[in-house]
C-alpha cells in the first residue's frame, strides 16, 4: 500500500516566516522602519495582534517546528533543512512567504514590505540553500506596481513565480487586476493564488461564520469564486499560456465546478462572446492545483476519481510546513496508485510547471 | 406518485399583491412608486431565467395557476407542485414593509395557486431583517397545511447556522415544515466573498459556493444536532458538488472539533439524515459513468427530489433526469424521497 517515495520530491508550499518584522529592515527605509514602528501594517482586518478567527495553534503551525535557536516556526533555515528538507526528502521546495504585506492598505507601504521581503527570500533564504526557490510577493492591490515587482524578479533565477492570496479586495480576474498577469506573462512565470488574505468583505458571501473551522473549509468556496472570475473574465484568453497555480485551495471541488460552469455557459454564453472555448478547456489547459489539504473522504479511494478526472498532470504535492495541517508526503496518497502517476504527482508536474 | 420539489410562479408586479396587502402599505407603494421588487438573481430577460418556449410574448411567465399547469405540471405527469416564489421581497431594508410584502405574497400565492388547482403546495416565504415577524408569518401560514416549507435564500445576512435563526428552525418543527433554502440572495453581502462580479454567469454560478458556506455554517453550529427531526432542502443548489464539501468538512471536523464539541455525527451521516437537495439543476460531468461514480460518493440515494426549476431554463424538452439514473432511482426522486422530507404531504388524498 505504501510503495517507498520517489527522493528528491518537489514540495509546492512551503512558509518561511519572520523572526520578527526587524528582519526586513535591512531592506526598509528609514521611513517605512519608523512608520512599521509606530502604525504597523494597517490590513483590512479586526485586529492589530492577530487573525480574526483565532487558529488552532500558535502561528497555525506545529508545535514540533519550533527551531531549537528559538523564533517562531518557519523562521530557521538551518532547522527547516533538517526537519523538513532532509527529514522529508525534499529535493525541490517552493516559499510561500505569508508575511504581512500584501493587502496592506496603505499602497505604498504595502510596495516596500514587499519589496523587503522578495531581498529577504533571495538573500537569506535562496542563496543559502539550492533546494529552494521563491515566489515574487507583489502588492496587489496597485496592479501596476505589482506588475514593476515583477519586472524587478523576472530574470533573478532564486525566483519562480508569482504570489497573490486569495482574498483580494476585488475578484481576481478583473480588469484592475490584468497588469499583474500581463507581466507574469512577459516574465514567463506561473501566477500562484495562495488560500489567505483579508479582502475587506466578510470571509463568505454569506457573512461572518462563527468558527475558524468555517473560515479554513471557506477557503475552497473563496477559491472557486476566484478561479470563476479568473475564467470568465477571459485571463485566459487574453494570455493563453499563463500558468495559475491554485495553492491551498484544495482541488476536489474542481471538477463538479467545471461542470457547472460550462453548463452555465451553455445557457448564458451570449454574455460573455469574449470566450471562445468552454470554461473547463480553459482550467484543463492553464490551471494546476497543490494538494494540501487532502481532503478525507470516508473511502480513500474516491480521491482516486478526483484525481483522474482532473488528470494526474495537474496535481502537485504540497506539504504547507510548518504549518498544522501540514501533509505529511509519506503518508499523502491513501489510494493505489501507479510509480508514474507518483512521479508525477510527487516531482514530474512540478518541473513542468514551473522548469526547474 | 411524481411530486416536483422546484417550481417557480413569478409575480407581475407590486400591484398584483395589493389586495392582499393592508390600505397604509398599499398607498405607500403607490405613492412612493414601489412598482416591482423583482430581483438581480434572475433578471427577466436572461435566456436562463426564462426557458424560450415557457417565455410567454410579453409580460412575466408562470404568473397564473392555469399557465404553471399547463407548462410544469401535465407534461412531467406531476401530482403535486410545490412552489417556491423568489419575488424579491427579501431584499427590503425595512422589517416592516419587508414583512407587509411577504404577507402579501404567501396570501396572494395561496388565493391564486393553492385554492385554484389541488394539485400545488407552497413554501411561506419570510424575510430575515426581524426573526420575530419571521417566526409570526411561520405561524399565521402553518394553519393552512398546503404551505409545507419555509423558504430562505442561500445569500443571507449571515450564516444560516448561527444560533439568532434558530427560532425559525423550532417553528418549522412545530408545524412538520421543512426548511428550504433557495439560490438567491437577500444581497447584504456581494454574491461572492471577493465582492460583485462582472457578469450575471457569474452570479448564477456563485450560487453554489453560498450553498457551500452555508452547509458548513449549519454543521459547525450545530444546527442538526441540537434539532434531530429537522429536514433541510436545498433547492436549485446544484448537488454534484456536495461530496468533495463532505470531504473537506470532514478533514477539518477531524482537525478542529475542539471548536464544535458537540458535533457527534460526520458531515456524510447529518447530510444522508437531514439534508436533500432539488434534482435540477444536474451540473452534470460530461461522461455519464462519472455522474454513477458521484453519486457513489455521495452514498445515499435519499437526498435527490424531483424538480423541474420550471420556468427556468436547465434542461431541453422533458430530460430533467441524467441519463445514468435508472428507473427505480428516478422513481425514488419523485416520490418516496420528497413524501419522506415534507411531512405535510404525507397525508395526501
Amino acid at each position: 500500500m505504501s510503495p517507498a517515495l520517489p527522493t528528491n520530491i518537489a514540495d509546492c508550499d512551503i512558509h518561511p516566516a519572520v523572526r520578527s518584522m526587524t528582519d526586513l529592515e535591512p531592506w526598509l527605509s528609514k521611513q517605512w522602519i519608523d512608520h512599521f514602528r509606530t502604525y504597523g501594517a494597517l490590513r483590512q482586518t479586526h485586529y492589530v495582534s492577530g487573525a480574526p478567527y483565532h487558529k488552532s495553534q500558535p502561528n497555525a503551525s506545529r508545535r514540533d517546528a519550533y527551531p531549537p535557536e528559538g523564533g517562531p516556526q518557519g523562521s530557521s533555515l538551518e532547522f527547516l533543512r533538517k526537519q523538513h528538507l532532509d527529514g522529508n526528502g525534499i529535493g525541490f521546495g517552493i516559499l510561500n512567504p505569508l508575511v504581512q504585506s500584501q493587502g496592506v492598505r496603505n499602497l505604498e507601504h504595502s510596495a516596500a514590505l514587499c519589496r523587503a521581503i522578495n531581498h529577504w527570500q533571495a538573500e537569506v533564504w535562496i542563496a543559502n540553500e539550492p533546494r529552494l526557490r521563491a515566489s515574487i510577493v507583489v502588492p496587489y492591490e496597485d496592479p501596476e506596481v505589482a506588475a514593476e515587482e515583477i519586472a524587478f524578479w523576472a530574470d533573478n533565477d532564486s525566483f519562480v513565480q508569482v504570489l497573490l492570496l486569495s482574498r483580494t479586495s476585488f475578484l481576481p480576474g478583473q480588469k484592475r487586476y490584468w497588469p499583474i498577469y500581463a507581466a507574469a506573462a512577459e516574465a514567463g512565470l506561473p501566477v500562484g493564488i495562495h488560500a489567505f488574505g483579508n479582502s475587506g468583505w466578510p470571509v463568505s458571501s454569506v457573512g461572518w461564520p462563527s468558527f475558524y473551522m468555517d473560515e479554513m473549509i471557506g477557503h475552497a468556496q473563496t477559491s472557486q469564486a476566484g478561479l470563476v472570475s479568473l475564467v470568465i473574465e477571459g485571463v485566459f484568453e487574453r494570455w493563453p499560456s499563463l500558468k495559475l497555480v491554485l495553492v491551498e485551495s484544495g482541488f476536489t471541488w474542481a471538477p463538479s465546478l467545471m461542470w457547472r460552469l460550462d453548463k452555465t455557459f451553455d445557457t448564458l454564453r451570449s454574455e460573455v462572446p469574449h470566450l471562445k472555448l468552454k470554461p473547463s478547456e480553459y482550467i484543463k489547459r492553464n490551471v494546476w492545483w497543490t494538494s494540501q489539504p487532502m481532503d478525507e473522504p470516508e473511502n480513500k479511494r474516491f480521491l482516486a476519481d478526483i484525481f483522474d478526472w482532473l488528470g494526474w498532470d495537474r496535481l502537485l504535492f504540497s506539504s504547507d510546513y510548518p504549518h498544522w495541517d501540514f501533509d505529511d508526503p509519506a503518508k499523502v496518497i491513501t489510494f493505489p496508485a501507479t510509480d508514474e502517476q507518483r512521479y508525477s504527482f510527487f516531482i514530474g508536474n512540478a518541473k513542468a510547471v514551473y522548469g526547474f | 406518485m411524481r411530486i416536483d420539489c422546484d417550481i417557480h410562479p413569478f409575480v407581475p408586479n407590486t400591484r398584483a399583491l395589493f389586495p392582499y396587502m393592508p390600505e397604509q402599505w398599499r398607498e405607500m407603494s403607490e405613492v412612493r412608486g414601489i412598482d416591482d421588487l423583482h430581483s438581480i438573481n434572475y433578471p427577466d430577460s436572461t435566456p436562463l431565467t426564462v426557458r424560450a418556449d415557457w417565455r410567454p410574448s410579453d409580460g412575466r411567465p408562470a404568473s397564473d395557476a392555469a399557465t404553471i399547469a399547463r407548462q410544469a405540471l401535465d407534461p412531467f405527469c406531476s401530482d403535486i407542485g410545490i412552489l417556491n416564489c423568489l419575488y424579491g421581497v427579501q431584499t427590503l431594508f425595512s422589517e416592516d414593509l419587508a414583512y407587509a410584502y411577504a404577507r402579501a405574497l404567501n396570501d396572494w400565492v395561496r388565493a391564486e395557486f393553492l385554492d385554484r388547482d389541488p394539485r400545488f403546495r407552497a413554501s411561506i416565504v419570510v424575510s430575515l431583517e426581524n426573526i420575530e415577524m419571521a417566526v409570526a408569518e411561520i405561524e399565521r401560514c402553518a394553519v393552512d397545511r398546503r404551505f409545507v416549507q419555509v423558504l430562505l435564500l442561500a445569500g443571507s445576512a449571515r450564516p444560516l447556522g448561527r444560533r439568532n435563526f434558530w427560532p425559525i428552525y423550532q417553528a418549522a418543527i412545530r408545524h412538520d415544515l421543512a426548511v428550504g433554502i433557495h439560490a438567491g440572495s437577500e444581497l447584504r453581502n456581494p454574491p461572492t466573498a471577493l465582492g460583485w462580479p462582472s457578469f450575471y454567469l457569474e452570479d448564477y454560478a456563485a450560487n453554489a459556493q453560498s450553498f457551500q458556506y452555508q452547509l458548513t455554517s449549519l454543521f459547525t453550529e450545530g444546527v442538526f444536532n441540537r434539532f434531530p427531526t429537522l429536514k433541510v432542502v436545498m433547492l436549485e443548489s446544484g448537488w454534484t458538488w456536495v461530496p468533495a464539501l463532505l470531504w473537506r468538512i470532514a478533514k477539518y471536523w477531524g482537525g478542529l472539533r475542539m471548536e464544535i464539541p458537540w458535533a457527534d455525527r460526520s458531515p456524510a451521516e447529518i447530510v444522508r439524515d437531514q439534508i436533500r437537495f432539488s434534482l435540477t439543476p444536474t451540473d452534470a460531468p460530461p461522461d455519464p459513468a462519472m455522474l454513477t461514480r458521484l453519486t457513489e460518493h455521495i452514498g445515499s440515494d435519499e437526498v435527490l427530489l424531483f424538480s423541474t426549476d420550471y420556468p427556468h431554463a436547465q434542461f431541453t424538452d422533458d430530460e430533467v433526469f441524467p441519463e445514468a439514473f435508472d428507473a427505480d432511482f428516478r422513481d425514488k426522486i419523485c416520490n418516496a424521497n420528497p413524501l419522506a422530507t415534507y411531512r405535510r404531504l404525507g397525508a395526501l388524498p
